[in-house]
């Protein structure tokens, strides 16, 4: 998938000015949240809930290599192949060579984003190979020839009318604004695929190490289809998906619909174990596992670990007012919102994607939805910390941070800075006591205005007060503490 | 009860009045209040930009400053927020970290200190004011700060509470994040004063002076010259005064 995360802000403005996107925004904006809220307080604790979550996931976490391998031997045993993948690369090759052997022409994919990590319509499409897309979303998504905005509603930027162009444009169908007839439409123009394709790829939700089985969560029935009708199936995730056993699975099970959609259950819940029985109807008599690192390893164990027990709901981008302003698409990669500021610099590199860990106002909205409880503010500050110290911000803002932290540790000419910086302010100030523009402070002053401070400060006018009323309270100074600044790492 | 105040930098750089209003609201509470003459800042700016060293640097400074105190009340539900923080910074000094976590117990947000722990309840005053409450983030999210507040302004004699659409969502200021990604902190604005205009309040209230800066500037730039925007504690120290002057 393209890259573009480097360019946030820019992304970002020119998302602010799309009329269209922030219409569709605001149309729907609130709407998962809305159904979750509704949703968990019909779960008898649903905190208690999110705690079992974050804790199967920890746990899981804690013997990632044991369960993984568990995971595979259990696969092999039901006739699943399962292949190891350190990169977005080499799981494209690894699925392109099952397809090669297989005599694979025509491959329907439902929702994988791993698939969209690595990029692999490109390289199918490339080998020769027809792919479609049969989420709806993912299929709106590649006529338009664009890449998801949400990573369960991966269309969620478009609007009906939007859609209704792209159907005429594409089907030859007449034009409809109807969203039942647009939907039959789609079903109509995707049986011909299901039916003809001799692979089928999916993502998968969790693999559940007790049984080999791959797990997939769906809403439109297409991810059934393509996993069983087609000869092959591959099924293509990340290495973190993995689940202990079914009982795991299924407390999972409780808190992911109602976190991304506010559904109790969704449509469809696919527990795809093994190969074709003898003698049975359906079922791939191929299915093949490839479980794709592509830079999860390199978390595990470290300060940004938490973030691998996500389960993928959306809840935090759902949630997020920063996403809710700006869209999907610009944060740059398969991950937006939240847990895309962590994952991004993550998987990519923190120099990819320098502005998406300050893309946040802390305001920890996706943390108290977080079913897994991933501290997603922590690690946002945490990668913010990791581009300070590696001095991957700009020098001024360096510099500012180093005078500041000096001032605020010497008291006196603390107050004497604020002192001066005031009465500089108060001066600048209009008639109308407002500050319209600053400068060095734009990014404020572009679009508010900054109020002027009052008068004198607080401790100046407060010291005065003491001196006409009382005493001056002394400061007490406690002889155990070290000094301020001492023995303390620079 | 003897309490340590602690003014922000905000307050204390930008609307002193907020200070002088808590002071007043806390002796009104029956509290002793000091001001410790040495306090600056939490350090939240800095540690929040990535600089651990100015959230342990300023703690230890706020330890010395505030460790004496009977309970530490700031106007400010984000820098409590920070103060809570410290400890978790001092895993590698426990006796230190114990000190932490003594202090932090006794550190409250203004209007959870007035309503949950001060030494008396605080007579109701009166001001006739509509009036539409902001809950900030940290305050909200991390203190539980949602009903004090309210409690307060409830029973203020001529108040009258007007819930805004999406009271609790971020109001775009975020410290630096209103600075460094103004565009998107600006539609944020934007959007709380579209929500709290439509109840047509008076003033739109709440506890954190950097949302309420954010706020009034984009109100102001939208030309709206007349809506106040003002710190709790302000309105609840207007209305005793008003109050007062009744009884005299």
């Amino acid at each position: 998938m393209k890259i573009s995360s480097e360019q946030f802000k820019g992304n970002a403005r020119k998302q602010l000015a799309n009329e269209a996107l922030q219409s569709n925004l605001s149309r729907f904006g609130g709407g998962f949240a809305d159904r979750r809220r509704d949703a968990v307080v019909k779960v008898d604790d649903f905190e208690a809930l999110r705690d079992r979550g974050a804790s199967i996931r920890a746990e899981v976490l804690e013997n990632l290599d044991y369960w993984l391998l568990k995971f595979e031997a259990e696969a092999q045993r039901r006739g699943t192949q399962v292949h190891w993948a350190e990169t977005g690369a080499e799981a494209n090759q690894i699925l392109l060579n099952i397809a090669r052997n297989a005599g694979v022409q025509r491959v329907v994919k439902s929702k994988s984003m791993v698939s969209e990590e690595s990029g692999l319509n490109e390289v199918l499409t490339e080998a020769g190979i027809t792919v479609t897309e049969t989420d709806l979303g993912e299929y709106i998504l590649q006529l338009a020839n664009e890449p998801p905005s949400h990573i369960i509603a991966p269309a969620i930027h478009k609007s009906r009318e939007e859609v209704s162009d792209l159907f005429e444009k594409h089907h030859g169908t007449p034009r409809t604004d109807d969203i039942p007839a647009l939907c039959e439409e789609a079903r109509g123009q995707l049986r011909p695929h299901f039916l003809a394709a001799e692979m089928g790829v999916s993502g998968g939700n969790f693999l559940i190490a007790e049984t080999g089985s791959v797990t997939i969560v769906t809403n439109e029935g297409n991810g059934r289809m393509v996993t069983t009708l087609p000869r092959v199936h591959v099924a293509m995730t990340g290495i973190e998906k993995v689940l202990p056993t079914l009982e795991d699975l299924s407390a999972i099970l409780r808190l992911l619909p109602r976190s991304a959609t506010g559904q109790d259950i969704t449509n469809y819940v696919s527990i795809l174990t093994g190969v074709r029985d003898e003698g049975a109807l359906d079922g791939p008599q191929e299915n093949h596992v490839i479980l794709v690192d592509n830079g999860r390893s390199r978390l595990l164990g470290g300060d940004l670990h938490d973030a691998l027990r996500c389960i993928r709901c959306g809840a935090c981008m759902n949630h997020c007012p920063v996403y809710q302003n700006i869209g999907g698409h610009a944060y740059g990669w398969v991950y937006p919102g939240p847990i895309g500021a962590i994952l991004t610099p993550a998987f990519l590199g923190l120099e990819k994607a320098l502005d998406l860990p300050q893309a946040s106002t802390l305001c920890a909205a996706c943390e108290v939805v977080c079913p897994v409880r991933i501290p997603l503010p922590d690690l946002m500050r945490v990668l913010r910390e990791k581009e300070l110290t590696q001095g991957l911000r700009p020098w001024h803002e360096q510099l500012s941070i180093r005078l500041w932290r000096w001032l605020a540790l010497h008291p006196g000419l603390y107050a004497f800075a604020a002192r001066w910086g005031t009465r500089v302010l108060r001066w600048l100030a209009g008639r109308d006591r407002l500050l319209h523009s600053l400068p060095g402070l734009d990014g404020w002053t572009d679009g508010r205005d900054m109020p002027a401070p009052q008068g004198e400060t607080f401790r100046d006018q407060w010291r005065k007060k003491q001196a006409a009323e009382r005493k001056i309270i002394p400061i007490r100074v406690d002889q155990s503490l070290p000094e301020k600044t001492a023995g303390l790492k620079k | 009860m003897r309490i340590g105040f602690f003014v922000t930098c905000l307050v204390d750089a930008m609307r002193p009045s907020i200070g002088f209003a808590s002071v007043a609201l806390l002796e009104a509470a029956g509290c002793e209040v000091t001001i410790p003459d040495a306090q600056t800042c939490c350090g939240q700016p800095g540690f929040n930009s990535g600089d651990r060293t100015s959230g342990t640097a300023l703690g230890l400074a706020f330890l010395r400053d505030f460790e004496s105190f009977d309970a530490i009340v700031a106007p400010s539900g984000s820098c409590i927020g920070m103060i809570r923080d410290y400890p978790a910074l001092f895993t590698d000094d426990l006796a230190l970290q114990a000190r932490f976590n003594v202090l932090i117990a006794k550190c409250y947000e203004l209007s959870d200190f007035l309503v949950n722990h001060a030494p008396k309840p605080l007579s109701a005053g009166q001001l006739n004011l509509a009036v539409s409450y902001h809950d900030s983030c940290t305050g909200l999210r991390q203190l539980s700060v949602k009903a004090q507040p309210r409690f307060l302004l409830q029973q203020t004699q001529g108040i009258e509470l007007r819930e805004m659409k999406d009271a609790e969502i971020c109001c775009g200021f975020g410290g630096s994040f209103s600075i460094k990604l103004g565009d998107i902190a600006t539609q944020m604005a934007d959007k709380k004063c579209t929500h709290a205009l439509e109840t047509g309040c008076d003033a739109v209230v709440g506890g954190d002076l950097g949302c309420l800066l954010n706020i009034e500037g984009r109100l102001r730039r939208r030309g709206d010259q007349h809506t106040q925007v003002k710190h709790v504690a302000e309105v609840l120290a207007e209305s005793l005064v008003n109050t007062q002057l009744e009884q005299s």
